[in-house]
């Protein structure tokens, strides 16, 4: 048993750093960046926690997971204890602990966050699974239900389905997820890289859902080998968590030209199909010496940070508005700092030159600055005119977001979706126009996080029960 | 997990298997494509379905080697596994009973895909003209199983070695000088110049004439955007919105460069295979 220190000591220490690889080894491997807490650490950062009651962080997470109670059992030293506390609402801790953004959830709801030092809960949540993972400490199987005679289908192992999955097999249904791609994880193996989210991890929180009695069929793509409409006639309940799923483009000249990737394909390419590891694996990926990077997202470090390890002398992001208006995480932005990445901050491409082969040699941009707030709020962007450059590059990687796929919706004649083609879901529940169809995660917000869509297969799954225990 | 039911080898680089997919056979339309992954550290390979079996619950491939994957796919034998295999993928022919003849073109390898669509159109009560063509008599691939799905059967080969000598967008403008009228749609599946020359020669007489693309893909469910072609000034990703596409419009010259990305990479990788392997 740790010790529980007073509360006036408890706001007079800061937050405990986590240790990480140093910048300059880490641009040339793929190796996870930071790397989690020891024991010691994590008491010492445990022993922050006021114990709120009700928990503000709680409220704030979108997985529900009870916070104190394992913040607590981590003082006992009960490692078991807390793994499970965090188990009951959470069936993917350890990629949670590493790819949610915290500061804008359970510890930017903590009262600790007025004092500037939020307790560092996805640090204690990832060392926690972590260290469960490598003492084999397994969950609670789920118990021989009566309701295993009802059926789930669901679309998509992405982290929407496979919440889902994980709370409905709990419950006893028998759940099946299909899947497109030849591996299981949806954004978690093709989407996030390596070097911030191990794909081992993945596929032992997948694993440990299929011991749980849910079937994942991979290489089965919705919408063609079967229809939704065929799903809802052999299933009680069907779930689309398909992912948003078709990339954007900036509809500018030269964007056909070899060396121009969508993220997508960049980042599937390195993290699904280990271009990184060429050719050890088969599959190819063409990086030169400048690689700009056009958009101010998560993906878009995801994607610069890949080009970086990949060889790129000069991995440069190139984004319209300022730092300020830069949608991706404060931590990701600075890691990408750190290791040398660079930013053309209020910055527009226009033009993508190509040499005479048909491959990319630069980047058009016009300089901007910001004007009135738009409708999101957020200054708009004007160019300034005679601003324009060229930069010569190697490689442009369009980073600026998603469209979504229709290949599932079109084969849903039930479902509505919006003018966007996102199926129209209540936010509560993920009912669909259709009785038997819940849907959640991108294809109904279009590009969010992991954990927002990892709330949303959790809504779901409980509305799943609450309608056919109803029957 | 689908198994290669039956292997046979065409030519020195032409070879067809039959997998084992009672799924995809059953959902499987003409003019879709699979994607498959030989092994287990291997890139995703698309190929056009060249038939499938319901009741046996397999599907044709015909694929030429050209690089490591296709290499190590050869390489395979009757019984072994392949690590991956999805499908269908892609949209559909739009087959029709049409009013006059249609026309399929098949070159090379190309011929394999016509083949489901020449079915599929003969049943629906259509007359099917076949111009099937290849470099020489030796390459000529799926003769027979053409015949069975066609009407009528032109042959052609590069060198005269069998049929007529010369391209097959020859023999249709020699078919169309005489019965444009009575032409009411053509298909031509090949490689990328052959589908570009036969939209020429169909665009000389103002004939519809539908083609099937196959640029680098990589998940090949409309995700990546790697097969994004040019087709009447607009982005079109081949494998969503494709593969087939209306010829006249497709811009073949920037599909032809960008097969061409990845060429010393390919390269690199087959060498580096053929030497581990000891195969020349």
């Amino acid at each position: 048993m740790a010790e529980r220190i007073k509360a006036s000591e408890k706001f007079k220490r800061d937050r405990v750093p986590m240790k990480e690889q140093d910048p300059k080894e880490r641009i040339n491997n793929f190796n996870e960046v930071p790397y989690g807490y020891s024991f010691e650490e994590a008491i010492k950062e445990a022993q922050r926690c006021l114990q709120c009651k009700p928990a503000a962080c709680v409220e704030g997470c979108p997985a529900d997971v009870h916070v104190p109670e394992f913040i607590d059992k981590i003082l006992d030293e009960d490692i078991e204890g807390a793994f499970k506390e965090i188990k009951l609402t959470n069936a993917l801790p350890a990629i949670c602990g590493r790819v949610c953004p915290q500061e804008e959830q359970c510890e930017g709801a903590c009262v600790m966050n007025k004092k500037g030092k939020p307790i560092a809960i996805g640090r204690l949540e990832r060392f926690v699974a972590d260290l469960a993972r490598d003492k084999g400490i397994l969950d609670e199987p789920p118990a021989e239900s009566s309701k295993a005679s009802k059926r789930i289908a669901i679309v998509g192992s992405g982290p929407a389905g496979l919440a889902c999955a994980a709370d409905l097999a709990k419950l006893g249904y028998d759940v099946t997820i299909f899947e497109a791609l030849h591996k299981p994880g949806g954004v978690l193996v093709y989407g996030i890289p390596e070097f911030r989210l191990p794909k081992a991890i993945v596929q032992y929180e997948v694993d440990q859902i299929k011991k749980m009695g849910v079937k994942i069929y991979t290489d089965y793509v919705i919408g063609y080998i079967k229809t939704v409409d065929e799903l809802i006639e052999s299933y009680d309940a069907v779930f689309l968590a398909n992912g948003a799923g078709a990339p954007s483009f900036l509809r500018i000249p030269g964007e056909n030209l070899n060396g121009v990737y969508s993220a997508s394909e960049f980042l599937t390419r390195s993290n699904l199909m280990r271009a990184f590891d060429f050719p050890n694996y088969d599959t190819p990926l063409d990086v030169g010496k400048r690689v700009v990077v056009i958009g101010g997202g998560n993906v878009a470090m995801d994607a610069v940070r890949t080009a970086k390890r990949l060889g790129a002398e000069e991995a440069i992001i190139v984004y319209r508005r300022s730092r300020t208006e830069m949608p991706a995480r404060a931590e990701e932005i600075e890691h990408a700092e750190a290791e040398g990445i660079q930013f053309e901050l209020l910055t527009n491409p226009i033009k993508i030159l190509g040499d005479e082969n048909g491959k990319v040699k630069g980047l058009e941009c016009v300089r901007m600055e910001l004007g009135e707030p738009d409708e999101s709020g957020r200054r708009r962007p004007v160019p300034i005119e005679g601003s324009n450059f060229v930069m010569d590059v190697d490689n442009v990687i369009v980073a600026i977001g998603q469209n979504a796929n229709p290949i599932v919706a079109r084969s849903a004649t039930g479902v509505e979706t919006n003018k966007w083609g996102y199926f129209v879901a209540d936010e509560e529940t993920g009912k669909t126009t259709h009785p038997k169809v819940w849907a959640g995660g991108d294809i109904v917000t279009g590009a969010a996080t992991v954990i927002l869509a990892v709330g949303a297969g959790k809504k779901a799954a409980k509305s799943i029960h609450e309608t056919l225990s109803q029957k | 997990m689908a198994k290669i039911l039956k292997k046979e080898q065409w030519s020195d680089t032409i070879f067809s298997m039959l997998v084992e997919a009672k799924d995809v056979a059953k959902a499987a339309k003409p003019g879709q494509f699979i994607i498959l992954i030989p092994k287990e550290h291997g890139e995703r390979v698309p190929l056009t379905i060249a038939d499938s079996s319901v009741n046996e619950g397999w599907v044709q491939i015909v694929f030429q080697v050209v690089g490591k994957s296709t290499l190590e796919l050869s390489r395979m034998n009757e019984g072994e596994e392949l690590f991956s295999f999805v499908g269908p993928l892609g949209m559909p022919s739009e087959v029709e009973k049409f009013q006059g003849k249609v026309v399929m073109i098949g070159g090379g390898i190309g011929i394999a895909p016509i083949h489901p669509i020449a079915k599929k159109l003969k049943e629906m009560g259509n007359h099917v003209v076949s111009i099937i063509g290849a470099k020489t008599a030796d390459l000529l691939i799926m003769e027979d199983k053409i015949r069975e799905a066609s009407t009528e059967v032109i042959v052609a080969t590069d060198d005269g070695s069998k049929g007529k000598k010369g391209f097959v967008n020859a023999v249709l403008e020699e078919l169309l000088a005489t019965e444009a009228d009575n032409v009411s749609k053509i298909w031509a599946i090949g490689p990328p110049i052959m589908m570009k020359v036969c939209a020429i020669s169909a665009g000389k007489f103002n004939k519809p004439i539908i083609v099937s693309l196959n640029p680098i893909m990589v998940d090949g469910t409309g995700m990546c955007g790697a097969c994004r072609v040019t087709v009447g000034g607009q982005t079109k990703f081949a494998c969503v919105d494709g593969p087939e596409f209306d010829g006249a419009l497709v811009d073949f010259d920037e599909l032809m460069a960008r097969q061409r990305q990845y060429k010393e990479l390919e390269q690199k990788a087959l060498e580096l295979y053929k030497s581990k392997e000891g195969v020349a």
